[in-house]
Parts: C-alpha cells; sequence; structure tokens
C-alpha cells in the first residue's frame, strides 16, 4: 500500500497547472491522505514552464520531495526538465500530441476534439487519466470537479472521463482512511486568520508572493463583509491603513519586500503614534526585484528593524496553514491590545503552497479585547496608564477629541519638545514593549519535534519546518522553531534548548539571520545550513547538507 | 448649546504675518458656523502633513491626525473608507503634496473620494528654511538653487482638473470672505474637494504686493463647463505676470469612491462562522 505519494504535473503557464494540482491534492484528500503542493512558475504569463509537485502522505506534511511517482506531462519540457525527479518506477502520463516519452500517452486533442471541448481544458484530461492510472474510483472525481471547475464542470467531467477510459491502472493509490481536511493555501489560511482576528478592511497594491491574498480576500470581500482596497502604491497602502485604524476599524496590509520597502515610514509612525496595523510580508528572493516567483528567508532583520527610532513591534513566522491560521488572528488581536504594528512573516513557499488544515485542530483562539475610553473622563489619547497602554476612542465618538501625532507628542497628542514628556512618553512605549513580551509566555511562541532527549537539535524558522520535520524524525534529531520572533521568546527558546549539545541553523538565506538573532539573544549556533537558489529546500538536499556538517 | 472652544492651549509658532494664521481663522470660523447649524464636530477630522501648515492640527481643538510628510491624502481617504458618517479634511502644504505626495494627490482626485483638500500654498518650504516648491517661479533662488530654480512651476489646477477632482478653487489669504465661502463650499461638496490656497510666506517669500495687485474674482459662468474652466484655470501659470483669478473654476457631480466601496459589514462572530463555512468548502 502506498503511504506516501508525488506527483509532478507541468505545462506551459495558461495550461491550467495550478487549478489541476489542486484537484489532485483534492483527489488524495479524498482517499485520506494529508496534502501538500509546491507550484514553480516563472515570472510571465504565458508560455515558459510551470509545474507542481503534489504529495500525499499518511502523516503531515510541508514539503515536497525531489524524486516523483508520477510524471503528468503537458508539454516537453516535464519531461527534459526533471530528469533527476524520475524513479524507475515513475509512471510517466502525457499529452501524446506534443510529448514523446515512454509511459501512458493520451491525444488531448482527440479527447477534446470528441467532447468538441475547448484547449483550456487539457488539464481535465490529464486529471482524468490519472485517476485511473492511480485507480482513483470515478465518484470521487465527480464529488470533486465541481468544486474547483464552477464552470462548465459537466464538459469538463466528460473530458476526463474519456482520458479516464483510455488508461489502465499502474499504480494504485489506496484509500487510507476517513480523515477529510481543508485544502487551503498559505495566503488564505492567512486572510481566514486574520478574519477570525476581526479583520474588516485589507489594503494592499499587488506584490507576488502577497497577491493571492488580496486576491483571495477581494474575491470574498462580500461574504467575509470586509472592505478590500487596492490603491496607488505601498505608501498609500500603509497609510491609509493607518487611517482606517485611527478610524476604528482592524485593518492589515500585504506585500512582499520590495514594497514593504516603501511602507518603512508608515511603519515608524505606527510606532509613534500607537495606531494598531497588521502587516503581512511575503518573502520571495532577493535582493531587489530578485526572483519574483521563488522563495527565500532573508528579510527577518529587515522586518525586525524596519523605520527609523525604537518603538515595539509583534513579529511572528507560520510555517504551515494552521500556524498561519491561528497567528493572524493573534498578530491582529496583539496589534489592538498593544497598540502596535504586528507583523505576519511569510514567504512564497507557505503563501502560495497549499497544506491540509484539520479544523479540527486549531488552536482555540483566546482573544482578548483592546482597552477602550469609558466615555466619561476628559479623552487624551495617550493618557499615562501603568501599563503603557492607553484606552482608544475613535473620531464620531462623543466628546473625544481624538488626536494622534507623528511627532513627539504629549498625553493629548499635541506636538512637544520638552525633554520630560519625551522621556515619559518613550518609557511609555517601551513599557508596552515589556508588557507584549510578558503577554507573550502564555503562547506557544516556540514550537518543537523529533525526540526530546536528542542532543543534537535543528534550529529553523518560517516554512523550512516542512524539510526540517522529516529529517528530524528520520535521523532522530530535534527540531525547535521559535515562532514568534518579536518579542524574541528568550525563556521558552532557553528551556527548549536544555541538554542540546550541538545546534544547527538550517534557514534560507546565505548569512544565517536566525542565528544571527540567536547570538545576539546569547545563544550559540554551532553549525549553519544555508539554501539561497529560490526554490524549498527538499529533506534529501537537507540530508546531503548535514552530513557536510558532520550529522 | 455650548459651542467647542475651538483652539488649543498648544503654544502658535508661526512667524508674525504668517498666512496660515489667515487659513486657521477661517476654517475656526466656517467650523463655528456648521456647529451652529447643527453639525456635530466630533464627525470632523482634521489630516495634515509635515511642514508650517501642518501645526494646524495642534492647534485646532477637533479630532486630528498628524501625518507624515506628503501623506495626508491617503491616511484621510482611509478615515473616509471607515466611515462614511466623518467629515475629513486634509490641510497640506505645497512641497508637501505637489511634490512628496503628488501621487495620492492625483489618485484621491482620479477616484473622486469625498474629502477636502486645503493647500497652504506659500510656494516655498518654509520649516526646512527656504527651497524652492513645485509651485515657486522660475528662478527662484532658495537655499538648494542658490542660482535660481531651472524647472517652471506646475499648475495644480490644471493638474487637478486632468485627474477628476470635482471640486476645483483657488484662494488668497487676504481676502477671507472669499476663502471661507470656498472652503465651506468644499466641505458641503460631495466628492474630491480641492482649493489651492495662496498664501505669503513672511520670511521666506513674500508676494502680498504682488497678489494684492493682480488677484481678481472669477466672472460668472457654467461651473460645471471643463473647457470653460480649463482655459480660467490657464489664464495664470503660477510664473506670468497675468492676472491671478480667484474662486470656484470647477464643480461636477459625479459617484464618490467611498459610496461605491460600501460593504454590509458583518458581526464579528457571524465571519468566524463563515471563515468555517469556507474551509468546510475546501473538505
Amino acid at each position: 500500500m502506498v503511504q506516501d505519494i508525488s506527483i509532478l504535473v507541468g505545462g506551459k503557464a495558461g495550461d491550467g497547472i495550478n487549478s489541476a494540482s489542486a484537484v489532485i491534492a483534492q483527489l488524495l484528500n479524498q482517499l485520506g491522505y494529508y496534502t501538500y503542493i509546491y507550484f514553480d512558475y516563472p515570472s510571465l504569463i504565458r508560455g515558459g514552464h510551470n509545474f507542481a509537485i503534489i504529495r500525499g502522505s499518511d502523516t503531515p506534511i510541508g514539503v515536497h520531495k525531489t524524486t516523483v511517482d508520477f510524471v503528468l506531462a503537458l508539454n516537453q519540457d516535464t519531461i527534459a526538465n526533471h530528469k533527476t525527479r524520475f524513479k524507475e518506477t515513475t509512471l510517466t502520463i502525457f499529452n501524446s500530441d506534443v510529448v514523446k516519452a515512454e509511459g501512458q500517452g493520451i491525444s488531448v486533442n482527440g479527447v477534446l476534439k470528441t467532447e468538441n471541448a475547448p484547449v483550456i481544458m487539457g488539464n481535465s484530461a490529464i486529471i482524468g487519466a490519472f485517476a485511473k492510472a492511480a485507480g482513483i474510483p470515478w465518484d470521487i472525481i465527480i464529488k470533486v470537479f465541481p468544486a474547483y471547475i464552477s464552470k462548465g464542470t459537466e464538459i469538463n467531467l466528460r473530458v476526463a472521463r474519456r482520458a479516464f477510459d483510455q488508461v489502465t491502472t499502474v499504480y494504485p493509490v489506496e484509500s487510507i482512511g476517513s480523515r477529510r481536511l481543508c485544502v487551503i493555501t498559505g495566503n488564505e489560511a492567512i486572510g481566514l486568520g486574520l478574519i477570525a482576528g476581526g479583520l474588516s478592511a485589507y489594503v494592499s497594491y499587488p506584490m507576488t508572493p502577497s497577491s493571492s491574498l488580496l486576491h483571495f480576500l477581494a474575491e470574498n470581500a462580500q461574504r467575509f463583509g470586509i472592505t478590500v482596497v487596492h490603491p496607488e502604491n505601498e505608501i498609500a497602502v500603509i497609510l491609509m491603513a493607518l487611517g482606517f485604524s485611527y478610524a476604528g476599524e482592524r485593518v492589515a496590509v500585504g506585500t512582499s519586500g520590495g514594497g514593504f520597502c516603501l511602507m518603512t515610514e508608515g511603519v515608524s509612525l505606527a510606532g509613534m503614534a500607537e495606531i494598531p496595523v497588521v502587516l503581512v510580508v511575503s518573502q520571495r528572493t532577493g535582493p531587489s526585484t530578485g526572483l519574483p516567483t521563488y522563495t527565500a528567508q532573508s528579510d527577518l532583520h529587515f522586518i525586525l528593524n524596519a523605520g527609523q527610532g525604537e518603538f515595539p513591534r509583534f513579529v511572528v513566522a507560520p510555517g504551515d496553514t494552521r500556524e498561519a491560521y491561528y497567528w493572524s488572528a493573534v498578530a491582529m488581536d496583539v496589534a489592538w491590545r498593544y497598540q502596535v504594528p504586528a507583523f505576519i512573516l511569510a514567504d512564497k513557499t507557505l503563501s502560495e503552497g497549499t497544506f491540509s488544515l484539520d479544523p479540527a485542530d486549531l488552536p482555540e483562539l483566546s482573544l482578548g479585547e483592546p482597552i477602550d475610553w469609558d466615555g466619561k473622563t476628559p479623552y487624551r489619547r495617550y493618557a499615562e496608564t501603568g501599563s503603557g497602554v492607553s484606552p482608544l476612542a475613535f473620531p464620531g465618538m462623543n466628546g473625544a477629541v481624538v488626536k494622534v501625532n507623528s511627532y513627539a507628542h504629549d498625553e493629548f497628542g499635541i506636538t512637544t519638545e520638552d525633554s520630560g514628556v519625551v522621556t515619559q512618553m518613550t518609557r511609555k512605549r517601551m513599557r508596552k514593549a515589556a508588557l507584549l513580551a510578558e503577554a507573550m509566555e502564555t503562547f506557544s511562541t516556540v514550537s518543537t519535534d523529533g525526540p526530546a532527549n536528542a542532543g543534537t537539535a535543528l534550529v529553523c524558522w518560517g516554512s523550512v519546518q516542512g524539510a526540517c520535520r522529516e529529517v528530524a524524525r528520520e535521523l532522530g534529531l530535534r527540531l525547535i522553531k521559535p515562532v514568534v520572533l518579536s518579542p524574541f521568546p528568550k525563556l521558552l527558546l532557553n528551556r527548549t534548548l536544555l541538554g542540546v549539545r550541538r545546534l544547527i541553523a538550517v534557514e534560507e538565506n546565505s548569512t544565517g539571520q536566525l542565528a544571527a538573532l540567536l547570538r545576539f539573544h546569547g545563544i550559540t549556533v554551532d553549525a549553519m545550513v544555508h539554501h539561497y537558489d529560490g526554490r524549498p529546500i527538499t529533506p534529501d538536499i537537507l540530508m546531503d547538507r548535514l552530513r557536510e556538517v558532520g550529522v | 448649546m455650548t459651542m467647542r472652544q475651538l483652539v488649543t492651549s498648544a503654544q502658535n509658532t508661526w512667524c508674525p504675518g504668517c498666512g496660515n494664521f489667515t487659513i486657521q481663522h477661517t476654517l475656526k470660523t466656517v467650523l463655528a458656523g456648521m456647529e451652529q447649524e447643527g453639525t456635530r464636530l466630533d464627525d470632523v477630522v482634521l489630516v495634515s502633513g509635515i511642514g508650517c501648515h501642518a501645526k494646524i492640527a495642534d492647534y485646532l481643538n477637533i479630532n486630528s491626525f498628524y501625518a507624515i510628510h506628503g501623506r495626508a491624502i491617503p491616511v484621510a481617504s482611509g478615515i473616509k473608507l471607515a466611515n462614511r458618517e466623518l467629515n475629513v479634511i486634509c490641510c497640506v502644504g505645497d512641497g508637501d503634496v505637489y511634490a512628496e505626495g503628488l501621487d495620492h494627490l492625483i489618485f484621491a482626485a482620479k477616484r473622486n473620494i469625498d474629502i477636502t483638500v486645503i493647500v497652504h500654498d506659500n510656494r516655498v518650504y518654509g520649516l526646512t528654511i527656504g527651497q524652492y516648491t513645485p509651485t515657486s517661479p522660475l528662478g527662484f533662488k532658495g537655499k538648494s538653487t542658490p542660482m535660481g530654480t531651472m524647472e517652471y512651476p506646475l499648475n495644480p489646477l490644471e493638474l487637478m482638473l486632468a485627474s477628476g477632482a470635482t471640486y476645483i478653487a483657488r484662494g488668497y489669504t487676504k481676502k477671507m470672505d472669499l476663502l471661507k465661502t470656498l472652503i465651506r463650499g468644499a466641505i458641503d461638496h460631495r466628492g474630491f474637494s480641492f482649493i489651492d490656497v495662496l498664501q505669503i510666506c513672511a520670511t521666506f517669500l513674500n508676494l502680498t504686493d504682488h497678489y494684492n495687485t493682480h488677484t481678481r474674482e472669477l466672472p460668472v459662468y457654467d461651473r460645471s463647463d471643463a473647457l470653460l474652466a480649463c482655459e480660467k484655470i490657464r489664464e495664470w501659470d503660477y510664473n506670468s505676470d497675468a492676472p491671478i483669478a480667484l474662486g470656484l473654476f470647477y464643480q461636477r457631480k459625479a459617484p464618490t469612491f467611498d459610496e461605491q466601496l460600501q460593504h454590509k459589514s458583518l458581526p464579528k462572530t457571524e465571519r468566524l462562522l463563515r471563515t468555517r463555512e469556507f474551509l468546510a468548502t475546501r473538505q
């Protein structure tokens, strides 16, 4: 019985590789598998070579493997570019009109012509052929298609059926249980988590790999009762968001590194004026335009330090859809309770990757309420309180004059250059930082995996956890992952590190940004694995790299 | 009914003779008038950029967002989109809005979002002590252009007409009654309102004599006629010795961005329920 299966589907941009991969993942989901999709595409609209690797497993997964069990080829590149992915047993299913290969060929044109179907339905033929080759019952296909192909479901099903009937079952993928998980992308999970945290407005300028979050929320704005705005640039995005927040709306923005460069003055303003805002920053390969459609973990220090001056901030780096959903809700809550900018630091692997999410396994959201003005005492936006957090009022409220200010200001929000008031207000902001750090001690800000008594541990952050977890389990290593990076979870991390004799950092950057952060907090990393070609590190590559550092 | 004390206790630091005093006084008078007519001043928000003009946020005792250089307009847009009941007024400077934040000005006009933009146009950077701005006359000798500028000023009214603004006016701080009418008209106008207010900078560019001898009120014409408005707007290019027309150049009715964008908001629990419903579609 197959318990871990990988399928490569490839074609030109415009061949519908993305939607084909989503349908195939859902087919595996209906057979009880945990699923994951890696989507790889160049920065162009038509042509080129797109591919996706869909993986199903009986344990949770967050990474693809280098080799695959099925290759579904809609173009010759799917064979030619992926030689290292083939095993002896790999079965190739291909469009015989345009691809020369060994395996089972079907004439996609023939199928489409018989059914009088348009060219864009070619991916349905390849899905049908795969299903039959993998022994997936036809009724599962009937169940899955309508959810993913809402337009022309009937004709797509006929196309799939005709291809289904032309193939023989070679490599049966059996049902392994009745568990049905949610198959969603990281960006969808972030969006849903933000809404769970009370999001009512989302402001964003398109930039890969954050754009699919903008698209998801814009498409579902009515369904979720939110306002979605796409303004002229990222400077307008962050300032508009601060306007929403000042007026009392829970708001988030989304971008990638280049767009975030433009937002930094706004972030500093949020810090000074104490305006709650959530920023989703999804990393791609830099510097500059870099590789727009590929991944990286090279903006950690940028996010931790962006903006002039000193002010508290919250930074969380989820590694899969479960963490993305939960921590996005928490980030929104933190932003409002402590009146700080809160960052969700994602990357292309998480944002555009598809992961299984078990809705029954979502952590309970124990969200607090922001401190609101009592409506009686004369309102002072920056009133001194023991905690450093001042009660919130919004313009339009009876009798409140709400003044926020980018200048150093007094309790009323009026500009001041008085040394005493400046010192007092700086201390107020720093007290919020201490309060936030203390509150975070009740959260699971560090996740662990692997045997708890292993002397060697991998330490990583973000989506790299997928590869690290598999390798840690296989090699009997401990895996330690700080999820919250600001405030730095020093206590919990040090407790987790007890008994670790050798610590190896695994990061998708070239300098070791987490390792540097750990060093700053007195934690020594003994060896580092860096990976920076824009592709997520896979377990087999990681295994090789760990051997190089003596594991 | 007790009227609001509209001035804060903040110490005023504008130079003696500064045009900003007039703008503040006029705005204050307009607000007091609105309050007398029954408008809740709790529903008014003032957004400013950074520069001499922006200190008005400290001086007026109303809701305010003292933003950063060039960025008052996107803040104001966010506030209006969050709460359409609010009356959102931007006080901005000429360097602030025509240089640093020009993109936002154009897009706010293009969207016809229902906010009011009052430009304190003294045609020089004051707070950074005397450099040219986008409306400084050709050859202006400032600290960054000691030999004189080599670029023509832009005509912001022409730019606003091209960008889609639905209320375009020019005022002058020495013509207070007209300025008051223009500001009140801008606030009452549903859509993007723009007033370029000529004010002198007492320290770095005192054009009092020039403005006093060259300004005149616009004649009567159909204010919704864009071609006529354009002709009037182009009579003076912010550089020549031509007469300087004051008043409302152009006004038309058009759907506003904020009224079109409104989505029905849902209670938090309902939203949470809908995320669960969405998840079920992927199960």
